[in-house]
């Protein structure tokens, strides 16, 4: 008889989902989805306001990276203005994306991810989390949370606070660096560099191990997107948008984000509350896409810092070729974003334009739609608005990473159920490295959904006749 | 001018004939939270924040509009009293979209500073989630009437400081609201002379400066007590 696995809540992810497993009548799988349960409503909600709040309010989408969701408002709210952003403002900006990068990565690296490395997909679910990897490796547990720390404080010294700092603004951003922060940040500077190239260096001695994760978590060909600077450096705040596909062709450059909707469909399935955005001219499902900190590797052709662009390398290298296409290998790019972020705010913090006043254009509105993109830590993110003559929002449109990765989430689910799943006693061990497979994505779902949410996971197994045959559930 | 005298919160205190028990409160160093009211605009008693008890009479009274009278005693802080004021509070809260987190006001308003000095941590009154217009016709100011809570300070301070009497409350009971003009777009009332004054009045966030973000703006009611003070005493200086 054929049943059905479902996970239910997904854990140690950001927001609340679950994942179904359908088995066939030889008990093998089917299919499997990955269900996001959440719904928020922030798209309906704004209409009305005035835009200048817009940065404050979708900010308020996520704890995790309200700073992307404050970048790409505000620079929708630029284009509202029709203003150019002082140098100034541009390159404080730019801090802080970096700064978010690199908390949010630590988060997904140390916090959430680590624990299945370091301390093995079978162990006891009990201990396989941050605390349990405190007791195993106090030291690492301990570099990881304050490279977090040194990513949130930078947050903090720019905007005043760690969490939704309402800092940017349309035109620029409300203040310079301090010269007490920028000192701090010096004296930050080496232990960040210190703990991330140790990281790195651990993971790369796991890679070795994992040959079996990194063919089955997400391994498939899919187009990348992300932006990359004129000359086809990393980016992670301006340029433009490019697709690559798996051997590394470049499929469509220099694109707009004006221009994002004749490029970019969004689908909708009646199984989940997460849209599934594809490539347009691929049609849907085919032109499934992955954003992130893969794809941004995999679009770039170097890293704008030394130590980055050297890992980079061997990054290629290790994956084979061009471009990685093991959804595992968000892990290691997450890394060598980190190290990008740590040298880049090196670069950035003795640049004398961060202490400069005049870092916040002021003009009232001068266009009624703007489009605004940035690179979240998990992906590109866009902020559509419409607003009136007076600048009170008619209409709003977010595309939101997560949902971009939509469709590789689910594929990349259903690769390691088939792949380590066979007949209807399935081991917690299993389940957990389904999880994982999503956890490689280090999804947002309150992002994605817009939606208020926690972080349970939830497994649920169907027969072929979808009736419900064993559920596992974690809070 | 004859004194008279009364007891606030076990103090004896001599004072004018004619002040208000809240001017006698603040004699006395007891501080009696408000809204409604701001020194230099006359007073209405609107919002019953500053309710006291006089031992004799059955009722609360209004402090910003009730005269002191001799040999009167009066409480500004019982527990009664700090339940009431939470309670009207929480009404504030429930009755409008108060948000505070993405507010131009927050970290600066008299609302948001007075739930936290009566100690609400929550409303308890279902909220109401009323469908309200934000008006940003102006070219300098805006008016989110989601936070508007009738206070009539603006009403007051342009009629009364700037004399260009713009803005009226429209309508009764739950449908009331702030309007300018007759009823029109702030930016086309011609009455208007962009002084600024019911932006430096407004208690909460609901006059703005236009192009302020989440907690940006600030407030100069200081400007608004010279006035008032320049205007009564003729201390015009051209």
């Amino acid at each position: 008889m054929s049943k059905t696995v479902v996970i239910d809540p997904v854990t140690r992810i950001e927001g609340h989902a679950k994942i179904s497993i359908f088995l066939d009548d030889q008990g093998e799988v089917e299919n499997a989805r990955f269900h996001v349960v959440e719904f928020r409503g922030f798209e309906k909600f704004c209409e009305g306001r005035p835009m200048w709040e817009m940065a404050g309010i979708t900010a308020r989408i996520c704890g995790i990276c309200p700073v992307s969701h404050l970048l790409a408002s505000a620079k929708t709210g630029d284009k509202l203005l029709a203003v150019q952003v002082p140098p100034a403002g541009e390159k404080l900006r730019r801090m802080m994306n970096l700064a978010q990068i690199i908390q949010s990565h630590a988060l997904s690296f140390f916090h959430l991810s680590s624990p299945d490395f370091l301390l093995g997909w079978d162990s006891d679910p009990a201990t396989r989390n941050v605390f349990g990897l405190m007791a195993a490796d106090p030291d690492l547990a301990r570099a990881g949370i304050r490279l977090r720390q040194f990513g949130q404080t930078v947050i903090e010294l720019l905007g005043a606070r760690k969490i939704h700092a309402a800092w940017a603004v349309p035109g620029g951003v409300r203040s310079p660096l301090s010269e007490e922060g920028r000192a701090w940040i010096r004296d930050r500077l080496p232990e960040s560099l210190d703990t991330i190239q140790t990281a790195l260096a651990l993971f790369k001695d796991l890679l070795d191990r994992f040959s079996e994760e990194v063919a089955s978590f997400g391994q498939f060909d899919s187009l990348f997107m992300g932006l990359v600077s004129p000359t086809g450096e990393w980016e992670h705040y301006g340029g433009h948008l490019r697709f690559v596909d798996s051997q590394g062709n470049i499929i469509a450059d220099g694109l707009r984000e004006e221009d994002y909707q004749d490029f970019l469909g969004e689908a909708v399935e009646n199984w989940s509350y997460l849209k599934f955005p594809y490539y347009k001219p691929l049609g849907y499902p085919d032109g499934i896409y992955r954003v992130g900190p893969l794809a941004r590797l995999n679009v770039c052709e170097f890293m704008g810092t030394e130590g980055a662009n050297r890992e980079l390398q061997e990054f290629r290298q290790r994956a084979g070729g061009r471009c990685a296409t093991s959804s595992f290998f968000y892990h290691y790019a997450r890394l060598i974003e980190i190290l990008a972020g740590v040298e880049e705010i090196a670069r950035l913090v003795d640049d004398p334009d961060i202490a400069s006043d005049r870092c916040r254009a002021k003009a009232d509105i001068n266009a009624l739609e703007g489009v605004g993109v940035s690179e979240a830590p998990r992906g590109t993110l866009f902020h559509h608005y419409n607003v009136d003559k007076d600048g009170l929002i008619q209409k709003v449109n977010l595309i939101i990473a997560t949902g971009q990765n939509n469709l590789a989430m689910n594929k990349t689910v259903t690769q390691i159920a088939q792949h380590y799943i066979h007949g209807p006693e399935i081991p917690e061990g299993l389940l957990n490295r389904v999880e994982a497979g999503i956890r490689a994505f280090d999804p947002c779902l309150s992002c994605s959904t817009h939606a208020l949410g926690k972080m349970p996971l939830q497994v649920q197994l169907f027969d072929r006749d979808r009736n419900l045959i064993a559920q596992v559930q974690r809070d | 001018m004859s004194v008279i005298t009364l007891t606030i919160d076990g103090q004896a205190i001599a004072i004018e004939e004619g002040a208000t028990l809240l001017e006698a409160a603040q004699e006395v160093g007891a501080a009696i939270p408000t809204l409604c009211h701001l020194k230099g605009l006359s007073p209405v008693g609107a919002c019953r924040l500053c309710v006291v008890e006089v031992e004799g009479i059955p009722k609360l009274l209004p402090a910003c509009v009730t005269a002191a009278a001799e040999g009167m005693v009066v409480h500004t802080n019982t527990d009664n009293l700090q339940d009431y004021r939470r309670t009207i509070v929480e009404l504030f809260f429930a009755e409008g979209n108060h948000v505070c987190a993405v507010c131009v006001a927050n970290n600066n308003c008299e609302l948001q500073d007075a739930a936290i000095s009566t100690g609400m941590t929550h409303v308890t009154y279902p909220y109401q989630y009323p469908q309200r217009e934000v008006d940003v016709s102006h070219p300098q100011f805006g008016l989110d009437r989601n936070r508007c809570i009738l206070c009539t300070r603006c009403v007051r301070a342009c009629d009364e400081l700037e004399g260009a009497h713009v803005w009226d409350i429209a309508y009764r009971g739950e449908h009331a609201k702030l309007i300018a003009g007759l009823d029109q777009p702030w930016g086309t009332v011609d009455a208007c002379t962009s002084c600024g004054k019911c932006v430096d009045a407004c208690p909460t966030g609901a006059i703005f400066r236009r192009g302020a973000t989440v907690a940006e703006m600030e407030r100069d009611r200081a400007k608004l007590e010279f006035l008032a003070q320049a205007r009564e005493e003729q201390q015009w200086t051209r």
